[in-house]
Order: C-alpha cells, then structure tokens, then sequence
C-alpha cells in the first residue's frame, strides 16, 4: 500500500486484521518481517535486498496502545528523551506543546502518580518532541476511560491542524477515525480492503461485511449558531444544516460529525410530527445488498454531501423507492455526536 | 587476649579482596552474558545457559578437581599458559579469582537474566523509536530497570564467593596471604580443637553475610509502577 505523506491516514479494520503488525513493520520493529518498506525517497527494509534500517534510525515518533512511560524517569526526563536524542531542534515548540497537552504542572511528577489519561499525553509529547519524519500512533486511545478519551481526541483534533508531518493512525474505532483522519485504510483479514479520502471510502456500498458497522458519511461543515437554552448547536453544512448536542462549540468553528448508515431513516415526504430535529433532503443515487441478506444500503445525494442509509429490503420496496427519487433522511442529533 | 589473630586478619582481608575482585569482574562478564542469553534466538542458548547453571548443582570439589587437572603442568589450559610465559594458575590468587568466577557465576547470571526479561521489549522498542541506538538503549533504559538484579547478582556473587570451600581446597591450598581464606582458616582451628578462634571468625562471616543481606534490601529501589 502506498500512504500519502501528509495529514492522518487512518489504518482502520476489526481487531486482528493486522493494523498494528503493519504499524509495527512500518517502525522497524518487526525486523524478520518479509516486504519491504520506504519512506519517500528512502528504503527501510527490503527483505529481498536484505536492506535493514533500525529504528532509531528511522526518525519515528510511535505511541503505543498502553503509554510505554519509562519508569524509572521524571516526566520531563521522559519528555526529553527523545528531544536529546534529536539535538533539542530548535524549530519543536517545546514549551507550546507542554502547554497545549496540559503537562506543565506534571512534569517534576514520577511517573507512577499519573493517571492514565496523563501518561499517554506524556507519551505523545514525548514522540512529537524527537522531532520525528513519521508519526505512527498505536490504538492510543483505546485503554484509556471515556473522559480522558475525549479529552485526549480534543488534543489529537488541535495537533492536526498544526501538524507538519505525516501520521499514521491506527484505530478500530470508527469515531475516532472520521473525526482525526483525512485517509483511510480499511484491513480485513491482513489484507488491503480498500483506501482513498475518508468520504469516499466509508460512502462505498461494496466493502467486506466486517466493515459494515463503519459505513457512513463524515460531514464537514461550521457551527452557525449555539441555542444555549436548548443545549443544540447548529452545524451547517454543503447539504443543509443539522442539530448537534451542544458541548464546548463556539460559533464559526469548523468541525466534524458522523452519520452512520444505520442511524438514517428515509421517508418519502418530510414529517411534521417526529422527534427527529434533521431531516435532510436528497436523492436517491442507488441502491446495493449491505450483505445481510435482509438489508440495503441506498446512496443518497444531498445537494454535494454523499449520504448512506442502511434499510431494509421491505421497506424499499414498501416506498417504492428507485434511483432518481427526491427523499427525506431523518437523522437523530443525537446520534451525530462528535 | 585479642579477638582475631594476625593471620585470621589477613585471612578475613584476603577473602574480602578475593570476594570483592570476583564481584566486580563477575558483573563484567555476567552483564553481556545474561543479555546475550535474555535475547539471542540462537541454538546455541540453552546449551550454555546449562553450562552457566552447572556450578549450582554441581559439588565444589568435582569442578576444583577438573579446573586442577586442565591447570597442571600437563593439563591443555596448564601448558598454553606454560607457552606464553605466564604463571601457572594453581595455588595462587590469580587462579582463585578465576575458579571463584566460575563457581559463583550462576548466582550473578541469574538474577541478572531474570532481571533483563522482566523489563520486556517493549521499554527497549520505546528507546529505539526515540533514536537511542543499542549502547544508548542499555545504558539509560535497560540498566536501570535491571537495577534491582544488578544489585542482588552483586551481593550474592560476593557472598557466595566469600563463604565458599571446596574450590578453594582443591585449587587454592592453604598459602598465607595467597590462597589461605577465611573457610580455610575455620577448617584449621576446628582441627586444631581451637574452638574460640573458629567461633570469632565464623561470627565474622554470619555478620559480612548479614550486611551484605541488609545492603541489598536498602539498596533496592521500590518497585517501579508498570502501565
């Protein structure tokens, strides 16, 4: 596979379908692999050439699943280990990236006394501050709680935006995905299921049932008002505007959210008495088996923005439904949380 | 009536020098030794984890008997040292120091070995994604979280080397202030019905033994917090 040089590419798949062996190879850390890798112009390992660059050669910034902090160090010796290593450049903001991860009174602490959500922003800084070509991430958030997990994708989603080197992100869990990434990778079963932009490959109707469960548009769009009585935001976006749970949104910022195509309901006129707050015009693109013989997954069209609705076979038969038909995609605010 | 004779003294200070040498070029040897053996996938690691063990079960008298016959005048170690000119082995300290090596060097190999695995890979792949090359790994990483079995292989080489017998009885005899330690000098009281001197220097090793416990069990850092 060939993985572009900039922004997050998401390696994304159920569990053992290789992502982190492939992670791994990538670092040089599986050294009897068979294959052969490179990084731009540069070859890494080629078992046929028996051409092996070790890993602290590399220029590498992983962060393991569990934080991997070495024990015996304070944190700011944890930080500096591989800043050190790298010459202190002068081009890292070390003193802004201790800031912006929260670090700057933790870091005479031991290692020992810090909660898990705080060992592993140490041990992201750690990585970014080795002043690395590469960042491959390792499942980061997956051991850690659900507080200090949303605390931490706050940290992720701010990096991206400044980030000046490629990442490569490795999840399997489809949130995180469709709010960090730009790419993405899908593995099944240790192989290549698809690649490409992260809209386009999680709209395709033809990907393996292992995957299913991540179908769904990622929208893109900017918050246009905040209802502080009612706790909504509005997000608007290319096809219309929907109605999101209000957490710390200020207006005209850009973010993102996920409609999985279980979560779209479709009706053939908009409803007047429904709970639903979003209802989003399209037209129907096609339609295709979702695998489950009892289901279909139908492409949408609203206005630009490609929708996904998983229904069942009935009931677009029961509508009538056929490419080219104007429809309504009922979605519940609630189910878009970011 | 003094507590310790002029020879007990300078049995007591040849032992804690034989002791102290053994230990310190124990560590030397034992270091490279237990990492090779903590990561090396060659065949050959079993076989000489063996032969690295063997002193464990093996009596002191059989292993200073064969370290005597291949040291002799006619042994193959005793001759290719007659041919470069050096001094032969047997009898002096210089060959204690080596018979002592090989006899206490599973009680330092050991704990080190056991110390090197349980710190894992994964600090060691941590280290190396940070860009600390393999001398840089083990010096800053592996050595201290191996601390605690550095400081156990010390002490338990030194004490072991201190407190032994029968290598020395084959291979050392009982010279004065070359060969003559403080297991010889018991052994020779004892014999000579002089109850009271061996008492004074038996009491000597129970406390060295006790200090040397007590050191290890202050020196050892708490245990560190694994995630």
């Amino acid at each position: 596979m060939a993985l572009p040089a900039r922004g997050i590419t998401a390696l994304f798949g159920p569990s053992g379908a290789g992502k982190s062996t492939c992670l791994r190879a990538i670092a040089g850390l599986e050294r009897d692999s068979t294959g052969r890798v490179s990084f731009g112009h540069e070859v890494w390992q080629d078992s046929a050439r028996r051409v092996f660059v070790p890993p602290h050669k590399r220029r590498l910034g992983y962060v393991f699943q569990e934080p991997s902090l070495f024990p015996h160090q304070s944190v700011v010796d944890n930080l500096d280990y591989g800043f050190r290593r790298a010459g202190r450049p002068v081009h890292l903001d070390r003193e802004g990236m201790i800031d912006r991860f929260g670090l700057r009174g933790l870091l005479d602490r031991r290692v020992g006394t810090l909660s898990g959500g705080e060992r592993q922003r140490v041990s992201m800084v750690r990585a970014l501050l080795s002043d690395p070509a590469l960042l491959l991430f390792d499942e980061p958030l997956s051991a850690l709680d659900a507080a200090a997990r949303a605390d931490l994708l706050g940290c992720l989603e701010r990096l991206h935006g400044t980030l000046q080197v490629p990442m490569i992100y490795v999840s399997h869990n489809i949130d995180e995905v469709a709010r960090l990434a730009d790419h993405i990778v899908l593995l099944n079963d240790g192989h290549v299921a698809t690649q490409g932009s992260l809209q386009d490959t999680l709209t395709r109707v033809d990907l393996p049932p292992a995957l299913g469960e991540a179908l769904g548009t990622v929208i893109e769009g900017s918050v246009s008002a905040v209802d502080m009585h009612d706790q909504l935001i509005e997000l608007e976006f290319p096809g219309g505007t929907l109605s999101l749970p209000h957490h710390d949104e200020k207006p005209g910022q850009s973010m993102r959210c996920r409609i999985a195509a279980r979560d779209v309901v479709l009706t053939r006129e908009r409803q007047v008495s429904t709970s639903a707050l979003n209802q989003v015009a399209c037209r129907i693109v096609g339609m295709a088996d979702a695998g489950a013989s009892s289901q279909c997954l139908v492409q949408l069209d609203a206005s630009g923005t490609a929708l996904l609705a998983r229904i069942t076979r009935r009931s677009w038969h029961a509508l009538a439904l056929s490419p080219g038909d104007e429809v309504w995609a009922q979605v519940k605010a609630v189910a878009l949380g970011a | 009536m003094t507590l310790l004779s002029d020879q007990d003294l300078q049995a007591l200070g040849l032992t804690l020098r034989l002791a102290g040498v053994v230990t310190v070029l124990l560590l030397l040897v034992g270091m490279p030794l237990a990492w090779w053996l903590t990561h090396t996938s060659s065949r050959w690691r079993r076989p000489i984890a063996a032969v690295v063990a063997l002193p464990l079960v093996l009596p002191p008298t059989v292993l200073g008997f064969y370290l005597l016959m291949l040291w002799g005048p006619d042994g193959l170690v005793g001759r290719a040292i007659a041919a470069l000119g050096l001094s032969a082995l047997p009898f002096t300290f210089q060959g204690l120091v080596v018979a002592s090596m090989l006899y206490s060097l599973p009680f330092v190999v050991q704990p080190l070995h056991n110390a090197f695995e349980s710190i894992g890979d994964r600090p060691l792949e941590v280290a190396s994604c940070l860009g600390a090359g393999p001398l840089d790994r083990f010096f800053t990483v592996a050595l201290p979280l191996a601390w605690p079995g550095v400081v156990t292989s010390a002490v338990l080489g030194f004490a072991h080397t201190v407190g032994e017998f029968g290598v020395v009885l084959m291979i050392g005899g009982n010279i004065p202030g070359q060969t003559r330690v403080l297991s010889m000098r018991i052994y020779d009281h004892v014999q000579a019905g002089e109850y009271h001197q061996a008492n004074m220097l038996s009491l000597c090793l129970l406390v060295v033994s006790f200090a040397a416990l007590l050191a290890m069990s202050l020196l050892r850092p708490r245990r560190y917090m694994r995630d």
